[in-house]
């Protein structure tokens, strides 16, 4: 015969319950005599810094993420073993976005109220940086993103977020258009994704190649979650010297690909973003065209001939190759371009921190270490920036650093031109210093 | 680019378009003019198809077009056996309530789509082309793997018409479509021929996103997009009308193509969801649907 709910719950007795009860006390008590426990009974100041991470785990930013996600399990590891920040160990708490702006605020407000943590960094994409910002600056949240885009330099966020770690696309075209006009050519069409980070490409690039006696012919904006692009190509004019392309999400092989099939070998000049190839390898079949075409690289992705010891240990320390691959999947290719804006941020936080004498957490200590980031000037190269140096300004909370130019040579990344910081440096739009907290 | 050469390279890419569309849409338009049940998951066959594919070729690593041919035969298979064991767990269970089965079919959705993003990974990854060649016309490039793959979507959609216009098994599923009652009555399994329609509707998605596969990559959320265009030609061919859902798919395709080239995407997306919103407004029941269903 079949129970009723009803009988099978009057079978838990009372005695039944109390056993239960008693042996669920038991584990409690065995577990906080755990020696992992007993920090949590020492002082405040020992206690362990936590960073949130905003991380693109999934969504269209996932190839992006899963590179995050390791360089800062490096950078942590090796600033734990120097003895983490001010003494006290660095703990980073991880959180899955979507590559989603709603769910980015989420998550802001998540680590805010529920893992209490003493700022978040990490973000890549910029509709989740836009998207979140203004949740870190109701929630008096330091936000220190790895974005790249011009957001926050326009000063169009708030006090509480920064970009220390790696350069904004407005620097990174105006410091290359000129080698790009007297180079390749400067009638220029471009191709770019439609939202915040493929508008400053538009906006700026086109500034900047016109400033150069250049003009864009055509723009071809693509839906970012675009998974098809054949359509798009008969709007390059023919009379296009330079093709400029910069992709991103999950469709970038298919986009390089199809570039390909439309034009063989008959192509203008291309000119690329690193990001349209991002995590894909250059060996992939049909992506012979490229050779003798140009991208920009945020950091070499092939180990150069002049490669610098910094660079060597911090591929070392993360697990990238020579090809840049990762040392345990030779398929594996990296976001090498971006993804050192992990690493780096993470050691101007702990300089910041360090610099302000940071605290239990408190809003004034939060205070503090963004005034004590926004004091910094500048960043050398070394084991904490193997990119090179950076100049930093405080009031527009951007980092100016040099940029690669690489040519496709026999299947790899060959840079035949770094520009000079200076090269990247514009007149600052706003003072993030002069907003109130 | 020239007018002529413009239209021609926008009416290849909506062929392209129209064929992976009229095999997937099929699939659903089968599901439901047969069994009556909206499958909001049928994108996410697609997407397991495509995954599936990727996960064969990396096994098999021979040759591409060796991968390829056991991917083509293998990804369908498995597809269909989900979906089968999706039929007999779940929609059996809710005996066919058509309320109950969208909802219980958006949430094989989301577990598929999970399922996929915890063992496959959040990483598009590529399929090679079984062969691959390039068509040189006088103004641009064309990709040789694609005008392949609208002539097998040609070749299965005859093999599917022959099938349910011709053979028993088509019989059998069209008198279960026509009355289900009174084909119970004459003996037809129609619980059997239910599940069997479930899992062939899912294959048609796999093979569809086998063949796409190598153009685009595997993805897991690359389901949604064909699940919104499907519902769209179904709703506008009629539902359950397996000529208006071909008709209509070619008509999608083509459309969404051409104003795509000539004008942009957002464009045409815009156009085919007024198209139906026409539709439903004037012939609620589709271009070629019956009156009452």
């Amino acid at each position: 015969m079949k129970k009723t709910p009803k009988e099978r719950k009057l079978q838990i007795t009372r005695r039944s319950a109390l056993a239960g009860i008693g042996a669920v006390a038991g584990a409690g008590a065995a577990a906080s005599a755990a020696p992992g426990f007993v920090r949590y009974a020492q002082a405040a100041s020992s206690e362990p810094i936590r960073l949130g991470m905003q991380l693109h785990r999934t969504g269209i930013g996932a190839s992006y993420g899963r590179w995050y996600d390791r360089v800062t399990t490096a950078a942590a590891k090796l600033i734990n073993e120097d003895g983490g920040i001010n003494g006290r160990p660095l703990e980073i708490v991880i959180e899955d976005d979507g590559t989603d702006p709603k769910r980015g605020a989420e998550v802001v407000e998540k680590f805010a109220t529920q893992h209490k943590v003493d700022a978040t960094f990490g973000t890549l994409f910029s509709h989740v940086v836009i998207g979140s910002s203004p949740r870190a600056g109701e929630l008096k949240m330091p936000y220190i993103v790895v974005s790249e885009g011009h957001h926050v330099a326009s000063g169009r966020l708030n006090r509480y977020v920064l970009q220390p770690g790696i350069t904004d696309v407005k620097s990174q075209v105006s410091s290359m258009a000129p080698w790009v006009a007297s180079n390749l050519g400067k009638k220029v069409t471009m191709i770019y994704p439609d939202f915040a980070f493929g508008h400053d490409h538009r906006d700026y690039f086109s500034a900047a190649i016109a400033a150069q006696g250049g003009e864009v012919l055509e723009l071809i904006p693509i839906p970012p979650t675009e998974s098809s692009f054949t359509r798009y190509f008969p709007r390059i004019p023919s009379a296009t010297d330079v093709l400029y392309h910069v992709m991103v999400g999950p469709g970038v092989l298919t986009f390089v690909k199809e570039l390909g099939q439309h034009f063989g070998s008959n192509r203008p000049e291309i000119f690329g973003f690193i990001d349209s190839l991002e995590a894909v390898d250059l060996a992939t079949p049909q992506l012979e065209f490229l050779e003798g075409t140009h991208f920009w690289e945020g950091n070499p992705r092939y180990a150069q001939a002049n490669q610098s010891a910094h660079d060597k240990f911090y591929r070392e320390s993360v697990g990238v190759d020579d090809n840049g691959a990762s040392v345990n999947d030779a398929k594996d290719v990296s976001t090498y371009s971006h993804m050192f804006g992990c690493w780096e941020t993470l050691f101007v936080i702990k300089q910041a921190m360090e610099l302000s004498g940071y605290g239990d957490g408190s809003a004034a200590d939060k205070q503090a270490f963004i005034e004590a980031m926004e004091s910094l000037e500048s960043f050398d190269e070394g084991r904490d920036h193997p990119q090179g140096a950076k100049i930093f300004n405080g009031k527009i909370h951007q980092a100016f650093g040099h940029q690669n130019i690489s040519r496709v040579e026999n299947g790899r990344l060959n840079v035949v031109h770094r520009t000079s910081i200076e090269d990247g440096m514009y007149e600052p739009e706003a003072d993030y210093t002069q907003m109130s907290f | 680019m020239d007018f002529g050469p413009f239209l021609f390279l926008a009416t290849l890419e909506g062929l392209v378009q129209a064929a992976v569309l009229c095999l997937t849409a099929l699939g659903l338009s089968l599901v439901f003019g047969v069994m009556r049940v909206v499958n909001v998951a049928h994108g996410e066959f697609y997407m397991l198809g495509a995954v599936i594919a990727w996960w064969v070729t990396s096994i098999v690593g021979i040759h591409p077009a060796v991968g390829f041919a056991a991917a083509l035969a293998i990804a369908p298979l498995a597809v269909g056996a989900i979906a089968f064991a999706g039929e007999r767990l779940i929609l059996k269970r809710l005996d066919y309530n058509p309320e109950a089965t969208i909802v219980a079919t958006i949430g094989m959705l989301y577990v598929i789509q999970q399922m996929a993003l915890l063992f496959f990974g959040p990483d598009p990854r590529p399929v090679e082309a079984p062969f691959y060649f390039r068509i040189q016309f006088p103004w641009f490039g064309y990709s040789g793997y694609k005008l392949i793959v609208v002539a097998a979507a040609i070749a299965i959609l005859l093999i599917a018409w022959f099938v349910i216009a011709k053979t028993r098994i088509g019989l059998v599923m069209r008198a279960t479509q026509f009355d289900g009652d009174t084909a119970q009555a004459f003996g037809i399994p129609v619980n059997r021929v239910y599940a069997s329609v479930f899992a062939v509707g899912a294959m048609f998605a796999a093979v569809a996103a086998v063949l796409i596969v190598p153009i685009r990559q595997a993805h897991y959320l690359m389901g949604l997009d064909p699940l919104l265009l499907s519902f769209i030609v179904v709703i506008l061919g009629g539902l359950g009308s397996i000529r208006g859902t071909i008709v209509a798919a070619i008509l999608i395709g083509l459309s969404d193509g051409i104003i795509s080239v000539f004008f942009s995407p957002t464009l045409a997306k815009m156009a085919s969801t007024l198209l139906v919103a026409l539709v439903l407004v004037f012939r609620p029941q589709g271009l070629f649907g019956r009156e009452e269903l």
